[in-house]
C-alpha cells in the first residue's frame, strides 16, 4: 500500500485525544503527519516554560493555551488535518459530548486520577469506542520495560505500567514520545483495519 | 477454580471470590486501576461484591501518573 492511499482512507476518521501534555502533543502531531481526518483535542492547561521538555510547543508558546497552540503547530505540518480545540477541563459529564463522533479516542492525560475519570465513561458511555491508556512512562532509559497490551477490543494499553511520575522521576521527551507514539501507532492499526 | 488473569491461567482454592479478595490473595494493591472481567468494566463501588467464578477473563490494569 502507498503512502497515499493510506492517508486516503485515514483522512476519513476522526480521533479524539484527552489532554493535550507530553502524550497528548506528540500523539497529535503523529496523527496529523499520517493524515488523519479530524483530531479533537481537550485541554483546559496552558503552556509553561516546564513543558517544553516534552511537549511538542515551542518557547514563543508559552502562556498560550495548549489545545489552541497544537492547533496552531498542526496547521503548519499539515493543514489537510482539522483540529477541534477544546479548553474547557473534561469532566464525568462533558466528555461523551466532546468526543462524540470519535472513532477512537486517546487518553492523555497526566494525572492517574483523571485517567480512571476518563477510562470508566469511556467503556461505560460510549460503548464501542476504542480507548487507548498511556500508562508508565516515568524517568528515563529501560527501553524494553514499555510495552503494548490489548486488553480487548475497545481497550488498549501502552506504557511500562509501573512507574509513576510521582515516585519513579519526571516525564522526559524519549521515554513520553515513545508512548505516545505508540499510542498513535495503536490508532492507526485501529483504523487501517476499518473497512470504509 | 481456574481463572485467565492478565492473559495468565490462576488457579485457586476457592470456587469463587470477590474481586476485592482475589486482589488480597494475589497482592495487586496499586490504589489506581481499572478491572474488567469478562470485557466489562467493574465500578471499584462494587469490587466487594462483584464476584469472579471459574473460566472468568479478568483484566486488572494499573494507571501511573505521567503524562
Amino acid at each position: 500500500m502507498r503512502f497515499s492511499d493510506i492517508k486516503d482512507h485515514l483522512s476519513r476518521f476522526r480521533v479524539g485525544i484527552a489532554g493535550a501534555g507530553g502524550l497528548g502533543s506528540n500523539c497529535a502531531v503523529a496523527l496529523a503527519r499520517c493524515g488523519i481526518g479530524t483530531l479533537v483535542i481537550s485541554d483546559f492547561d496552558i503552556i509553561e516554560p516546564a513543558n517544553l521538555n516534552r511537549q511538542y510547543y515551542f518557547i514563543n508558546q508559552v502562556g498560550m493555551l495548549k489545545s489552541v497552540a497544537l492547533k496552531e503547530n498542526i496547521a503548519r505540518i499539515n493543514p489537510d488535518t482539522t483540529v477541534i480545540a477544546h479548553t474547557e477541563k473534561l469532566n464525568e459529564s462533558n466528555i461523551p459530548e466532546i468526543f462524540d463522533g470519535c472513532d477512537v479516542v486517546v487518553e492523555a492525560f497526566d494525572l492517574d486520577e483523571m485517567k480512571e475519570i476518563l477510562t470508566g465513561v469511556v467503556q461505560t458511555r460510549m460503548q464501542g469506542i476504542p480507548l487507548i491508556i498511556g500508562s508508565g512512562l516515568a524517568g528515563w532509559g529501560n527501553n524494553n520495560s514499555i510495552r503494548y497490551r490489548k486488553i480487548d477490543d475497545t481497550l488498549y494499553l501502552c506504557g511500562d505500567e509501573s512507574t509513576s511520575t510521582d515516585s519513579d522521576g519526571p516525564a522526559m521527551a524519549p521515554r513520553v514520545g515513545i508512548v505516545a507514539n505508540m499510542q498513535a501507532n495503536t490508532v492507526i492499526e485501529i483504523l487501517m483495519q476499518k473497512i470504509v | 477454580m481456574k481463572i485467565s488473569l492478565n492473559n495468565r491461567e490462576e488457579e485457586f482454592e476457592q470456587e469463587n471470590l470477590s474481586i476485592s479478595r482475589m486482589l488480597e490473595l494475589k497482592k495487586l494493591t496499586f490504589r489506581l486501576r481499572i478491572i474488567k472481567v469478562n470485557g466489562v468494566l467493574v465500578p471499584k463501588e462494587k469490587y466487594d461484591t462483584t464476584i469472579i467464578n471459574d473460566g472468568d477473563n479478568v483484566q486488572v490494569i494499573y494507571l501511573m501518573s505521567g503524562g
